[in-house]
């Protein structure tokens, strides 16, 4: 295709307007790791000077270790049954013909556009009837709904991109099911299964609407920071805080993106490659 | 896209019966492809009816009970929807969330469809790179960004501070923080990720020739945009619309730490209702009714478009 027919010709304007656009999408983040450096109490300009204290005073703090290891477990537990859920759904939608096929797909991606609070105070009431007591546990299953439609959408382009007949082939050649979805078709959509449990747990650890409602006597690190904010002499350890978390899910969220690039966003479908 | 190898060899393949290679119990699973999709999905299913469908059946059972002390009174009655129709707190705070979360939604869809045009049709090399610079920050803490914004936008935050430093203004910029101006920005900041996608994949999906066609019958680059590129990619507008109307209607975190009195939203009053005010009861009543009038105005939007659409096309 010619990069430079009438239609495609590059647009100048435009162009300023996109670097604009991701200026005015980045720099509100960037200033908690900016201000996290600055040698004053005060988040304000100008500023003062550089300096490490912040972290190093976040790092004497137990609280904040407790909050972090709650958040990793919470996420590590959601990202694994959730991807896990995400298999066989996404299995299920594409590979077989089922009756209410569209219906079952808006059911499982409700989450996405059903306001958190209403899922927060609906499971909060269901579990303060039958008398379970808010944990980390009641986090989790909070943590699954709202993760469990980016597991699927990340796992379906997978599914879709690789040849059903493989299975098939592997299945007439006399593999079970389970050997067939061990063998084949596991290893095809490994890398979409690795980018699910990356991003569905990195938003567990950001979560923080559910958090908020079915978190029990152990905070979570999204709901230390929310009991901290009301004290503006902790908003320099809480921008050190803050900054971190940004830098963890930047990475965390760029490297599952990469491990899945063939298959992001219905991009083009190139022969699969065994990594 | 839509034509994927896999999915036409699927769509090839779909017609021939399966052949039934074994006998038992699993052998009628193998031979009923419907079943099978059926049993594969139905952990998925059973997970979200514990987790979604019977805790809402809940919530509209509670939103009929009044509280009591420390406990409820189960005998049905309508009085919460009466208290809530009745007091004008209510449908105020109701009214208000609706209004701020459209000029939330308006404000991101319009910055964000030049931005995804861009990435569509300009983008020729790296387009992967321009989604994920654009899709990441969305994929940090939803309330660390909102708290990044109170840092730009407070009393002594980052703008006000610089204007005052550079002397251009004597006294903070009062408008700023804790005002419904501030929750709209931060919203729109907050929740752009969920426009850009969807619109991206919207034009990305436009058969180009099509533009090719419109521009070789007479059309300049203004009347192609609006005859062509912008009717197809109505699908995305309206997407992303209700990816963000519906789900910023019930926030409340952005109207706690940013909005101040004047910005508080129905959300607000909710988790109100559930913590200090205890009164569950009247917490399920408005969260039902925050559904229904999100669940009313979605409809009411999908159909106008729709009939808007076939008038144009």
């Amino acid at each position: 295709m010619s990069e430079k027919n009438y239609i495609n010709r590059p647009n100048r304007p435009l162009q300023i307007y996109a670097i604009l656009f991701l200026i005015f999408l980045y720099v509100p983040v960037l200033f908690l790791p900016l201000f996290s450096f600055n040698d004053s109490i005060y988040v304000r300009f100008p500023l003062q000077g550089f300096t490490l204290k912040w972290y190093g005073e976040l790092f004497e703090r137990e609280p904040v270790w407790n909050a972090l290891m709650n958040s990793v477990k919470v996420g590590i537990a959601t990202a694994i049954c959730a991807t896990g859920l995400g298999v066989f759904a996404a299995k299920a939608i594409t590979r077989y013909r089922m009756p209410g096929k569209g219906p079952i797909v808006g059911f499982v991606m409700l989450p996405l556009v059903v306001p958190g609070i209403i899922f927060g105070v609906a499971l909060l009431v269901l579990l303060s009837q039958m008398g379970v007591p808010l944990s980390l546990y009641t986090v989790t299953i909070g943590h699954m709904i709202v993760c469990l439609p980016f597991a699927i959408a990340t796992l379906l382009p997978r599914f879709e991109g690789f040849d059903g007949s493989i299975e098939e082939a592997s299945a007439d050649l006399g593999e079970n099911a389970w050997w067939t979805f061990w063998r084949v078709t596991f290893p095809m959509v490994f890398p979409g299964i690795l980018a699910s449990l990356l991003l569905t747990f990195t938003i567990s650890f950001d979560e923080f609407i559910m958090a908020f409602f079915l978190t029990g006597t152990e905070p979570t690190l999204p709901m230390y920071i929310w009991g901290q904010l009301r004290f503006p002499q902790e908003f320099p350890s809480i921008l050190a805080l803050s900054s971190m978390i940004i830098a963890t899910s930047f990475v965390i969220v760029f490297l599952g993106q990469w491990i899945n690039r063939d298959a992001a966003f219905g991009g083009p479908k190139k022969g699969e490659k065994t990594k | 896209m839509s034509d994927s190898p896999a999915q036409i060899s699927e769509a090839v393949e779909r017609p021939e019966p399966k052949p039934a290679s074994r006998g038992g119990f699993s052998g009628l699973l193998q031979r009923s492809e419907v079943a099978r999709g059926y049993t594969l999905i139905s952990p998925t299913l059973l997970f979200l009816t514990l987790g979604i469908v019977i805790p809402f059946i809940i919530l509209v059972t509670m939103s009929l009970w009044t509280a009591q002390g420390f406990g409820f009174d189960m005998t049905p009655t309508t009085a919460n929807y009466e208290a809530a129709w009745n007091q004008p707190l209510y449908g105020a705070l109701l009214g208000r969330s609706l209004w701020i979360s459209g000029w939330a939604t308006v404000a991101t869809v319009v910055l964000s469809y030049p931005m995804a045009y861009y990435v569509a049709f300009h983008v020729h090399r790296n387009k992967m790179l321009w989604i994920v610079l654009m899709t990441l920050p969305f994929w940090t803490s939803y309330l660390l960004r909102v708290f990044a914004w109170k840092v730009v936008l407070g009393y002594e935050g980052v703008i006000n501070s610089a204007l005052m430093s550079a002397g251009l203004i004597r006294a903070p910029l009062e408008f700023l923080l804790y005002s419904p101006n501030a929750v709209v920005i931060t919203l729109a900041h907050a929740w752009a990720a969920f426009a850009i996608l969807p619109l991206y994949v919207s034009l990305e999906k436009i058969d180009r020739s099509l533009l090719e066609a419109a521009t070789d019958l007479g059309d300049g680059p203004v009347a192609r945009f609006f005859r062509v590129t912008f009717p197809l990619s109505l699908p995305g507008v309206i997407a992303a619309s209700l990816l963000i109307f519906i789900p910023t209607t019930g926030d409340y975190i952005t109207p706690a730490l940013l909005g101040g009195p004047d910005g508080l939203m129905i959300g607000n009053l909710i988790q109100l209702q559930f913590g200090p005010v205890n009164n569950w009861p009247m917490g399920a009543t408005l969260a039902i009714i925050l559904m229904l009038c999100i669940a009313a105005i979605a409809g009411i939007f999908m159909v106008t478009t729709k009939i808007v659409k076939d008038r144009i096309l």
